[in-house]
């Protein structure tokens, strides 16, 4: 309950060392100690997607995760990848087709979005609903995003 | 008013693509401590002694406050309603003080330097709780068996209504068909992703509170905690920062909010509370929890003679605040054949208090409940008379030559364009073909089916109803622009914004008034302290209403732009304009000056104006319905679904919907709002249900237990607007927002019994789960 574990990682590209609770999630140890904020709290049950991170390269559930398990990893936040620029069409196709509305679900689905284009480029609209299908979103009903997906993907029909 | 109707992207849009949103969580001051809640674990328990002595003393705790400790600074409060004097509502306070009446009712609260350390103190409080017998059927509870839960009342009725015009007994004697359902509706909620959550804030000397809150209504939450913490109203200063969606749920009091506040009065240091899922789950507002019986009368040719209906609905232990919580019952009696023209009605609603939690306001207000049970009776009227279901709607809408209308249910209706919507549903939609899609199905076995459903959304409120009834509501908005000195127009609006747009079309009302880019619009909304005391968010009300009073500011400020022009240029204020930021010239449109070059002026060298004047570079405007209690709007929905034989599981193919709504500022953001609210329409008409057992323990209290609609079991919907009307005035402006919620359960309800049909079977218990189908087709 109370024992600390010391951890190196890099984090959005900077190196980062921490005494960390043994209990603290990767969540809250972004939110609380880093005060990256983009990283947001939905179920805190893994189920809704909005705390979704990048580690080493897997799109992980932030809250189902302890910051005492990223020693030596690389993490990157929806703060990190959106300032290397690398989010920017799928960013760009949300913002133009209205794929957000309160905006609390979308650092989650940027990123995992981002991941599914990265496995497949050209995915089809059934590919794209079941890769998102573990990001809940209350506002939308979907179709905005799954429309921006596709757009970014340069396989959307405008 | 002009057509705007374009789709500029969402003000905020930028920002929160960045991560860069400024949620209540994301907040944090110096000094600042953590809430966490010892809530009950009974539905229903007396209170006998609480131990704090333990928790009190583990690293870092600051405080644990009970009941006695926070009411010396927070008085305790009832949602009732003058116009409604019979409604037993029963005295509530921020933290249960002699009885526990649901499970998750706060009992103590710990104030700690992390929510950690918080939530550990909160395991070693020691209550002494003695059970008491928990209420949850809401049958038992009409019905008088067992104490009632609120002793002194003598009963658990809480209100009953009902509507009574025309004869109706007569009707249903001498009807050629009589349609009979029980509906039956599982309570649900609003499951805003952001969890409901504060900052508040004390400043002794002043007796200042300030308190950051994901919130709707900010202005009314000013009065409410001014009020029950004893503070003068204008030394509250409630502020929404970005909200991580609402749906009603962040539209009333929450103990454990108001909790918070009074506990950092009383610590001295500043508080903040955010609710975990579980948390939302027991705590946050919930809904629809209806058993209505209903009947349809139709005659020979098919008209409608008459509706029967009986409502029992089930809101919890408390009356909600400050809005009550009868608006379901209330809004079913209402809306009963909403569309349709009819003489008699029966309709009555019994409501019922029970040791579950509470109920209230969410997305659509007894909208989807009216609706679904009279487009499920429509139906079963057509089957019963073999009729087709769209001529039997077509048969019995209300025509356009009757309004203004007024209903036997009691409500006006200025205009709606009922047979407009259902002509933009055929023209959109090839129903012929659907049907033979689905004929071939049904040749296959396959169960496919289609439904519809016509809805009319009563939207952007007038003063009479919480006027009347005494309840501190604001159903104005207003909106101040000033020009700044760099030529940049800053507006501040009462509209609130969670993510459906109003703030976006108060920005995009302003811009296009005044002839300025967007970008030239810096907007501010959600903040007691700067913004006019205007009603927020709820009932579809932010275009209506807020976007009318954003567009009276902006024409006055423009006016004073182009008088001011004019004494510069020396010319006729006529015969100039503002287009794009630039005075220009009306006839040949050559450029005159810039906007910036003229409030640069204005501000910092006024004497070169002529004449002595005297510029204000400030407009404001306030607006709100006083001739009408409504604008409604009306549409229709179409629902394909195939369901799954083996397993009972309903798939939502398809989906449709053709509506009117008036006058449109920003398309998309309509179109989105259709979507979103036709989706939580199919959570509630599949998935959705708090599952209470007997003890009324809450079974499914997490996103893994409560299903929610996602991506891969959604379809895509067709959104099909009906022709603008030029003839529409300012007051045709209807609200969306709860148009899709309002009409996605009757058309799946609707559609799965299509399916269902050629099995002789009928379901209308909501959410149509793989049990209920199945059972419903006789497997289980």
């Amino acid at each position: 309950m109370t024992g600390t574990v010391a951890v190196t990682a890099t984090i959005n590209g900077r190196s980062v060392r921490a005494e960390v609770p043994a209990r603290l999630t990767l969540a809250d140890f972004l939110r609380e100690r880093l005060a990256l904020t983009g990283t947001h709290l939905g179920c805190e049950h893994g189920v809704c997607g909005a705390c979704t991170v990048v580690v080493d390269g897997r799109a992980v559930r932030a809250c189902l995760m302890l910051a005492a398990r990223i020693d030596g990893a690389v993490v990157e936040t929806i703060e990190g990848a959106s300032d290397s620029g690398r989010l920017a069409a799928l960013q760009d196709a949300f913002r133009t087709r209205g794929a957000l509305q309160c905006g609390f679900c979308t650092a989650g689905l940027l990123l995992t979005a981002a991941e599914l284009l990265a496995e497949d480029p050209a995915p089809t609209r059934e590919a794209v609903r079941a890769g998102l299908s573990g990001n809940y979103c209350r506002c939308t009903g979907y179709e905005a995003i799954v429309d921006a997906v596709l757009a970014a993907a340069g396989t959307g029909d405008g | 008013m002009a057509e705007a109707g374009g789709s500029l992207p969402g003000y905020r849009a930028r920002r929160l693509l960045a991560g860069r949103g400024r949620y209540v969580g994301d907040m944090a001051v110096p000094g600042m401590l953590h809430a966490a809640f010892l809530r009950s674990p009974h539905a229903h328990a007396a209170i006998r002694a609480i131990d704090t002595a333990e928790a009190a003393a583990m690293p870092g705790v600051a405080a644990v406050y009970t009941a006695a400790d926070l009411a010396p600074v927070c008085a305790p409060w009832r949602g009732v309603h003058a116009l409604f004097p019979d409604l037993k509502a029963a005295w509530q306070t921020a933290l249960a003080a002699d009885t526990a009446r649901f499970v998750g009712e706060p009992v103590a609260i710990v104030l700690a330097e992390s929510r950690a350390e918080a939530e550990d103190a909160v395991e070693a409080i020691a209550v002494d709780f003695d059970p008491l017998p928990a209420r949850v059927d809401p049958v038992a509870a009409r019905d008088g068996q067992g104490p009632p839960i609120h002793g002194d009342f003598g009963t658990d009725i809480a209100f009953t209504a009902t509507v009574d015009t025309g004869d109706t007994d007569t009707a249903f004697a001498e009807a050629a068909h009589v349609a009979e359902a029980e509906f039956r509706f599982a309570r649900h909620t609003g499951v805003p992703l952001e969890p409901r959550g504060l900052l508040a804030e004390f400043e002794p000397t002043e007796r200042r509170l300030t308190v950051h809150i994901s919130h709707q209504c900010p202005a009314q939450m000013q009065d409410a905690y001014a009020r029950l913490l004893g503070l003068e109203e204008h030394r509250v200063r409630m502020v929404a920062p970005d909200v991580g969606g609402a749906f009603g749920i962040k539209q009333q009091l929450h103990a454990d909010e108001i909790a918070t506040a009074a506990a950092a009065i009383l610590v001295g240091r500043p508080v903040r509370f955010l609710a975990d899922r579980l948390e939302s789950f027991l705590a946050d507002i919930q809904a629809r929890e209806h058993v209505v019986r209903g009947r349809l009368a139709l005659d020979a040719g098919g008209r409608i003679l008459a509706f029967d209906i009986d409502d029992l609905f089930a809101i919890g232990p408390y009356s909600q605040y400050p809005r009550t919580s009868l608006g379901e019952g209330r809004a079913l009696l209402s809306l009963v054949g909403a569309p349709y023209a009819f003489a008699a009605v029966r309709a009555r609603t019994t409501v019922v208090h029970q040791t579950k939690g509470m109920a209230g306001h969410y997305r659509g207000v007894g909208h989807p409940i009216a609706c679904a049970v009279t487009e499920g009776l429509m139906d079963a009227g057509a089957r019963g008379a073999g009729l087709d279901p769209l001529a039997l709607r077509r048969r019995n809408l209300i025509g356009e030559a009757a309004f203004p209308y007024r209903t036997p249910t009691g409500v006006r209706y200025e205009r709606l364009r009922l047979g407009a919507v259902m002509d933009a549903l055929e023209a959109g939609v090839d129903l012929d073909a659907l049907t033979a899609e689905r004929e071939a199905a049904r040749a296959q076995g396959r169960l496919f089916g289609v439904g519809l459903a016509v809805f009319v959304e009563m939207t952007a409120r007038g003063p009479t109803f919480y006027g009347d009834g005494e309840v501190a509501v604001s159903t104005r908005d207003g909106c101040v622009v000033k020009l700044e000195p760099s030529g940049v127009v800053r507006c501040q609006s009462s509209v609130t914004e969670q993510g459906q747009g109003a703030e976006t079309g108060v920005w995009q009302v302003v811009a296009e008034t005044l002839g300025v880019s967007p970008e030239a619009v810096d907007m501010t909304t959600g903040d007691s302290a700067v913004c006019y005391h205007g009603g927020g968010t709820w009932a579809s009300r932010s275009m209506a209403i807020g976007g009318r009073a954003a567009r009276e500011a902006a024409a006055a400020l423009k006016a004073e732009i182009l008088a001011l022009a004019a004494a510069l240029l020396q010319n006729d204020p006529d015969a100039l304009d503002l287009v794009d930021g630039v005075i220009v010239a009306r006839a040949g449109g050559a450029g005159r000056m810039s906007l910036g070059e003229l409030a640069a002026i204005a501000h910092f060298r006024p004497h070169l104006l002529p004449g002595g004047h005297q510029p204000r570079l400030i407009a404001a405007a306030s607006y709100g319905p006083t001739d009408a209690p409504f604008r409604a709007g009306c549409g229709v929905q179409l629902s394909v679904v195939e369901i799954e034989a083996e397993t009972g599981l309903v798939r939502p193919l398809s989906h449709a919907v053709a509506h009117d709504c008036g006058p449109i500022v920003n398309t998309r953001a309509v179109e989105e709002q259709l979507r979103g609210g036709i989706v939580q329409g199919i959570g509630a008409a599949l998935y959705e249900e708090l599952h209470y057992d007997a003890d009324g323990q809450l079974l499914n209290g997490s996103l893994a237990d409560y299903l929610v609609p996602m991506a891969g079991e959604m379809p895509d919907i067709a959104i099909l607007h009906v022709p603008p009307d030029p003839s529409a005035g300012d007051d045709a402006m209807a609200g969306v927002g709860e148009a899709g919620t309002a009409g996605a359960p009757a058309a799946l309800l609707n559609a799965v019994n299509d399916a269902l049909a050629p099995r002789a079977a009928s379901l209308f218990e909501l959410p149509m789960t793989p049990e209920r189908v199945l059972r419903a087709l006789g497997v289980l």
